[in-house]
């Protein structure tokens, strides 16, 4: 499977990366890299293998809904860059 | 020109009534100071880990089962990424390819009979934070995140595109929220968007088959909004493709001011959440008998609670629909019922004075002071004679103020009907002797007449007198 610089470009914008056309050209060429080297897996056969949501076997792991108290807000806000109003700003976004 | 069909389908969200978030211990309290409702895995600080509130997965198993749906046996839950700023963590953890319930139904009364709308599916996923902008989305210069909500367990219920009008997608939240509302896994109130809705909707000539391409519509906070913005886009998409162009598909925003839908997010930013499998928490098998366990729980729904008052009560369908509208005035219909045997005489009042009095005042049931008890005593009173329906309705007001039994009120007031005939005579006499015209109307052949006179004697007794008898009396004198 081989990816184009488009796939890439697109990928780079959901992620909020802002790539030059020289970051473009050398991640396009070493994800190819990579996924080439992902296609040894395809070579084994899976027909008997369950696929895997999770890698551990472990299931239905739950809690009580009981309530607990949570953190006072001043340590909440501590890691904001700006706050007001009790609250986190954060720039206009659409 | 060719004509035209609605296709709408109907994205509902619900927030479920647990005490604690989705994956963590804070509380879902409604409102608070911002921000204080939060923890550190709420605010998907590094190294923190999500735990299933198993009283999530009961609720979202109750809800399904009330809405038809087949409760899968193996469920797990995903990552939706995607940038903004609602989501601490980036990514919002929802149910993608394999949701906890498919393939429900709930049904809808059109003009042409009962129509069923299919729910393709019904899924858990944890609700985002709040975010007050200055002035409106698209102009305000930064926006304050309050993260109260996040992690506020929500079930997604997804319709078919099975809705036809506008009026067809509000009647269907109203009987989903009708339902939901019975199970008591919500509160379902729309104005503090506990239960939200997103509608995706397209038009189609008339006999094709193939849906046309379709937007979304959010920001509906109301049935009103959900109405008006439903008609304005199908208007919108119409006129584009009459005039020869192409509905793009792009989410609109529905702005209640200018009474129009927008577009919020350009196509270029068309969603890709590139889900995958959340690593932090392991599948779910769902056990068979926990989900009978919940089905045995459930109570009568209203659709089958609708149609028991019709056949065993007799109740015309009308009545029936409204007494089962909510669950507490049905439970409040159904206590009066057990202590009084005239069903039909219980919904009229509960459907009439009850109710009226309960819009005026803006009370809850719950909060009502007159008990079943005393509204059946108050109707034991009209069948015995010692009050009239007129007086019963004045001493009903009463009792919805104070909280007093009927008797009390009837004695305390001397509101007794008067079914004496020694002392109804002289009044009858009194007004035929004063309202000769009548008298000679009647006489002249216009029964009209006689209502008029009876009318004089209600109003020279306070409305105490008692109807039959003060027709027998004047009867007999003219």
């Amino acid at each position: 499977m081989q990816i184009s610089g488009k796939d890439v470009g697109q990928l780079a914008f959901l992620s909020r990366l802002d790539l030059t056309a020289d970051d473009l050209t050398i991640c396009t060429k070493s994800l190819n890299e990579i996924l080439g080297y992902l296609t040894v897996l395809e070579e084994l056969d899976t027909g008997a293998v369950k696929p895997a949501l999770h890698v551990r076997p472990i299931k239905n792991v739950l809690r009580e809904d009981a309530l607990q108290p949570g953190l006072e807000r001043e340590q909440v806000l501590a890691n904001g860059p700006e706050v007001e109003d009790g609250a986190f700003v954060v720039p206009r976004i659409v | 020109m060719p004509r035209y069909e609605t296709v709408i389908g109907l994205e509902v969200h619900v927030e479920l009534k647990t005490r604690t978030k989705i994956f963590c211990d804070s509380t879902t309290e409604f409102g608070g100071e911002p921000n204080t409702h939060v923890c550190p895995i709420c605010l998907g600080l590094p190294g923190t880990l999500p735990v299933i509130n198993k009283k999530v997965v009961e609720y979202a198993i109750r809800a399904a089962l009330a809405l038809n749906c087949n409760i899968a046996e193996f469920t797990k839950f995903d990552r939706k990424n995607y940038f903004y700023p609602d989501m601490p963590k980036n990514y919002q953890i929802s149910q993608h390819d394999l949701p906890i319930a498919t393939h429900g139904y709930l049904e809808i009364d059109t003009q042409k009979g009962p129509k069923k709308i299919g729910i393709s599916r019904l899924h858990m996923e944890e609700d985002s934070g709040k975010l007050v902008h200055q002035g409106t989305i698209t102009t305000t210069p930064f926006s304050l995140v309050d993260y109260n909500r996040a992690g506020v367990p929500l079930i997604e219920i997804v319709s078919a595109p099975d809705l036809s009008s506008p009026e067809e997608a509000c009647q269907y939240v109203e009987k989903l929220r009708t339902i939901i509302l019975y199970t008591g896994v919500s509160d379902c109130k729309m104005e503090e968007g506990s239960l939200r809705c997103d509608a995706n909707i397209s038009v189609r000539p008339v006999g094709t088959g193939r849906l046309g391409t379709n937007t979304e519509i959010k920001n509906l906070n109301s049935l009103k909004a959900l109405r008006r913005s439903l008609h304005f886009e199908t208007e919108r998409q119409i006129e584009v493709l009459r005039a020869g162009g192409r509905i793009v598909q792009e989410t609109r925003t529905w702005d209640e001011g200018k009474g129009e839908t927008l577009p919020l997010r350009s196509k270029e930013q068309a969603h890709d959440y590139r889900c995958l499998p959340e690593p932090d928490l392991v599948p779910l098998l769902i056990d068979r008998q926990w989900v009978e366990d919940i089905r045995g729980s459930l109570p009568e729904l209203p659709e089958q609670r609708r149609q028991r008052y019709i056949k065993d009560y007799s109740l015309p369908e009308y009545d029936a629909a409204i007494l089962t509208n909510t669950k507490e005035l049905a439970d409040y219909f159904e206590r009066c019922v057990r202590a009084y045997s005239h069903p039909k005489a219980v919904g009229n009042w509960i459907l009439g004075e009850f109710n009226r009095l309960l819009n005026l005042h803006g009370i809850e049931i719950a909060a009502c002071k007159v008990t079943p008890q005393n509204l059946v005593s108050l109707l034991r009173l009209i069948d015995q004679g010692t009050i009239s329906g007129k007086i019963a309705k004045v001493v009903f007001a009463e009792m919805f103020t104070s909280g007093q039994a009927a008797e009390a009120i009837v004695k305390k007031k001397g509101l007794v009907q008067i079914s004496d005939r020694h002392a109804m005579v002289p009044v009858v006499e009194k007004v035929l002797a004063g309202n000769p015209g009548a008298v000679a109307d009647y006489k002249a052949g216009k029964g009209r007449a006689l209502g008029f006179l009876v009318g004089q004697v209600m109003k020279a007794t306070q409305g105490q007198a008692n109807p039959e008898l003060v027709n027998k009396l004047l009867k007999e004198r003219l």
